[in-house]
């Protein structure tokens, strides 16, 4: 069940030409299974996750959340985009509680500023709450657009490469702090991450789908990453497992590159 | 295909901790801290500099206009003309002069005129041109009509704005007003239409009121270019306000020109043109600053 993607096409008019950036797509995601989706840019990683938020709509195929079609965005899932998306002119604070109210209607005023505070703690933002987003760096206002994201308890999760503006602590920060939130605080069972990142993916995930450019299909594998958790970022590296799907990885992606520049050869 | 990276060859430089060049002496001395002080001397010398070139322009308007005054006839010169000046600013608050109501009292009824047009231009403007910009539709319907209405000179409405509303006042008010709002309702629109994709995103996806959109997204997008509108719009109606009063009006500062020119003469016309000139740099820089305060705070976003 849950996230169940089947027959997924998607084209934009390229000079008055189609162009079919997704191309026959089938996926799912379990419940408790984070899923990584990387690929070269233009691969459509991006389209498949606004499909998923119900941002843009397939020209063909079905896109199911336990047997419902997803038509519209819903706080059902929740996302996390690239740029700092927060509402410039209140606190950190206000907004959470703005999304999570907005979101949430039937929710106590009680029940969203708790659920607020409990998010802010969890990314290490509660004693910065009152201050504003220009006031923090890229980075913070990150942890507060995920603290947003899991405060409004999405069932699925989608994030847009949410880490690719920061730099390598603060990402390796955050990506522990996702995963914390993810299995111990949320009730929040699936993630879908749009990442660049080889090494990104493998460790946050358990199933990577490398996604591949025209004229192949968009789905070109998908690679499993049996490794349990909790994973220690340090040691994981040593993972026979690791070693394997960070050398898929870049065989599929090394492999697509080549059959790129011959195309344009 | 591999890519090979060039070793670094620039270190970064070394300097010993007693701010001497580093031992080896190839390496050029770090330069020396500028105190603070000389750092103030230096700004306070910058600003003199600035200052005494503007001043310069002025000197130069001033040598010009004498020299066009020996070979005009009737043209008054520069210092007959600041005499004048400085007479009428001095009377400036007579009511009843021999000239009539004094130079100042003019200038408050145009001042009054024009803030009357301008809130009008800002209080229809401002939402007219966020609702245009929200949606495609409303920009369909009204943008081919605001591109006809925009280049017609403001003071064609003068005629049609007299005789419906009879009276010289409310109609070089109305005047005002059409030449005021087209600046807002563009610059309202497009600051509308500037909020970045992924904040649209996030009220979808978090299902924002239109209420939340509008106060925690829209405007905060779209203040700076209100604010520019609104600054362009205070220069065109300053400027329409006195060919406005020079057509009817009982009073202002469009008026004085008008009256002088057939009685007191050029010297008071004169007087009148550096009196406007001053006080429409007052009002753009008044906007200037506003704008910076307001954007100060939200282009950090």
């Amino acid at each position: 069940m849950s996230l169940e993607v089947r027959g997924l096409w998607k084209g934009f008019l390229h000079g008055g030409e189609p162009q079919w950036v997704l191309r026959d797509v089938d996926l799912d995601a379990r419940p408790g299974e984070f899923v990584s989706l990387i690929g070269h840019s233009g691969c459509g990683k991006s389209t498949l996750l606004n499909i998923l938020g119900g941002l843009i709509a397939p020209d063909a195929g079905t896109v199911t959340l336990d047997g419902k079609p997803i038509e519209a965005p819903s706080p059902d899932r929740a996302m996390v985009f690239q740029s700092y998306s927060l509402l410039p002119r209140v606190s950190l604070v206000r907004n959470v509680q703005v999304a999570v109210s907005s979101a949430r209607r039937d929710w106590s005023k009680e029940k969203v500023d708790a659920t607020a505070e409990r998010y802010l703690t969890g990314v290490n933002l509660w004693e910065h709450r009152d201050k504003k987003p220009y006031q923090l760096s890229g980075g913070m206002q990150q942890r507060c657009a995920v603290a947003r994201a899991f405060a409004v308890e999405p069932r699925v999760l989608l994030l847009d490469e949410p880490f690719g503006a920061l730099d390598a602590l603060t990402r390796a920060r955050l990506q522990t702090q996702l995963i914390e939130l993810w299995s111990d605080e949320s009730e929040t069972e699936t993630v879908v991450m749009v990442t660049h990142g080889i090494d990104e993916a493998i460790l946050l995930s358990d199933r990577v789908v490398v996604m591949s450019n025209p004229p192949g299909p968009s789905v070109a594998e998908v690679i499993p990453v049996d490794i349990a958790r909790p994973r220690d970022r340090v040691s994981v590296v040593d993972e026979p497992a690791f070693r394997f799907a960070q050398q898929e990885l870049l065989d599929i992606l090394h492999r697509d590159d080549a059959r790129e520049l011959e195309a344009t050869a | 295909m591999t890519i090979a990276i060039p070793p670094q060859t620039t270190e970064p430089p070394v300097v010993a901790p007693n701010g001497d060049a580093p031992p080896g002496g190839h390496r050029a001395a770090p330069r020396p801290l500028v105190p603070p002080e000389v750092q103030r001397v230096g700004r306070a010398r910058r600003v003199a500099a600035g200052v005494g070139y503007g001043v310069l322009g002025f000197v130069l308007l001033g040598l010009a206009w004498q020299f066009a005054s020996t070979r005009a006839e009737g043209l008054p010169g520069p210092m007959k003309t600041f005499d004048t000046l400085f007479d009428l600013l001095s009377n400036g608050f007579v009511a009843d002069g021999p000239d009539g109501q004094g130079i100042l009292l003019q200038l408050r009824d145009s001042l009054v005129r024009v803030f009357k047009g301008f809130a009008m231009a800002a209080a229809i403007g401002i939402p007219a041109g966020i609702a245009i910009g929200r949606s495609r539709r409303l920009h369909q319907v009204f943008n081919p009509v605001i591109q006809l209405m925009r280049p017609v000179s403001p003071l064609a409405w003068y005629p049609i704005a007299l005789t419906v509303l009879i009276q010289s006042d409310p109609a070089s008010v109305w005047v005002i007003f059409m030449a005021a709002v087209w600046p807002v309702i563009l610059n309202s629109a497009a600051g509308a239409m500037s909020v970045p994709s992924y904040q649209r995103d996030v009220a979808r996806v978090f299902q924002f009121s239109r209420r939340t959109q509008l106060s925690q997204i829209v405007l905060p997008h779209a203040m700076p270019s209100i604010i520019t509108g609104l600054r362009l719009s205070m220069g065109v109606a300053w400027m329409v306000i006195v060919a406005a009063e020079m057509l009817s009006a009982p009073s202002g500062i469009g008026f004085y020109v008008w009256q002088s020119y057939n009685g007191a003469g050029l010297r008071n016309v004169i007087s009148a043109v550096i009196i406007i000139g001053a006080v429409g740099v007052a009002l753009d820089f008044a906007f200037q600053a506003l704008g910076r305060r307001i954007t100060h705070e939200e282009s950090h976003a």
